[in-house]
């Protein structure tokens, strides 16, 4: 969702509480969000529930909103900051260190890589039902931090800046968080796939 | 793997390279170790698929009709919902 969309929303009717143009811009972010807050939570009525709390929160803030970042990028960052919240609420204990590595760039603090190429498989094996339940677990498996800018970067398609201004860390975090999260998803998918070629090597 | 060392540098630009913001001097060095190490362009294009199969799959994903419809009401927006 990229803001040189057809036609723009118009903000100062957005900030004067204009109702069809607050119904517009709710239209257009909704799916976003929900998707965001699903990533985040794993669980469609928390993701419902960040869905609601994130358009109220914007729609109350609109009056304030200076227009530094784009009106997409503060939305995603008003939903990511409840989904944080909510997960804090949930698991006070996984919040605090939530990740396993810090944000130093140590390549060896990488576990072993999969050497397996599986990108010959077919594509339909790819866009599979049971392929996309392998993606959602994997993402699951994610640190809180890493699945935010795995998230916003690799599903939604922002930039690094607009990456890092959603999530109100810097430019290099991002890409350190981001170069682990797509590694690690990596692993998840070659231990999936790895199996699954010899599997059918076996058969055939 | 004899070339270990090399390896682990170029995984910490592998990120980079697949977005094409590599600067040119690191790319043409990358690429010439792909040349001539099979494991590491195993990593670059395996790495390379993941993502994109995240974005086909997930990114298509919307919100189901009667979350929708909800948070319309919710907003007090749904006289302004387009069916
Ligand atoms: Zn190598």
């Amino acid at each position: 969702m990229t803001e040189q969309e057809i036609d723009s929303l118009n903000l100062s009717a957005l900030k004067q509480g204009n109702h069809s143009e607050l119904a517009r811009m709710v239209t257009r972010y909704s799916d976003s969000i929900y998707r965001v807050a699903l990533g985040m939570l794993n669980n469609p009525s928390d993701a419902e529930d960040i869905l609601q709390e994130t358009f109220i929160k914007a729609i109350r803030a609109l009056p304030t909103f200076e227009g530094r970042s784009s009106l997409s990028t503060w939305l995603y960052r008003i939903a990511v900051n409840e989904s944080l919240m909510l997960i804090r609420k949930q698991k006070p204990e996984v919040a605090v260190s939530d990740d396993e590595f810090n944000d130093s760039n140590d390549i060896d603090s990488f576990p072993s890589f999969q050497i397996q190429d599986w990108c010959c498989l077919p594509e339909k094996d790819f866009m599979s039902t049971e392929t996309k339940s392998i993606l959602d677990q994997s993402i699951q498996k994610l640190s809180a931090n890493l699945r935010s800018v795995f998230i916003l970067r690799d599903i939604e398609g922002l930039s690094i800046q607009e990456t890092a201004e959603a999530l109100g860390i810097t430019e290099t975090n991002v890409k350190t968080r981001l170069l682990r999260a797509r590694l690690k998803l990596r692993e998840e998918l070659s231990d999936y796939f790895g199996e699954y070629l010899n599997k059918e090597n076996q058969n055939g | 793997m004899d070339n270990k060392q090399h390896c682990k540098e170029l995984l910490s630009s592998i990120s980079e390279y697949i977005d094409g913001s590599l600067n040119e001097q690191l790319c043409a060095e990358l690429e010439s170790h792909l040349n001539g190490c099979d494991n590491c362009r195993v990593v670059v294009n395996t790495l390379k698929k993941t993502i994109e199969i995240y974005h086909d799959q997930v990114s298509q994903d919307t919100a189901p009709q009667d979350v929708k419809d909800r948070l319309f009401v919710k907003l007090n927006l749904d006289d302004y919902m387009k069916k």
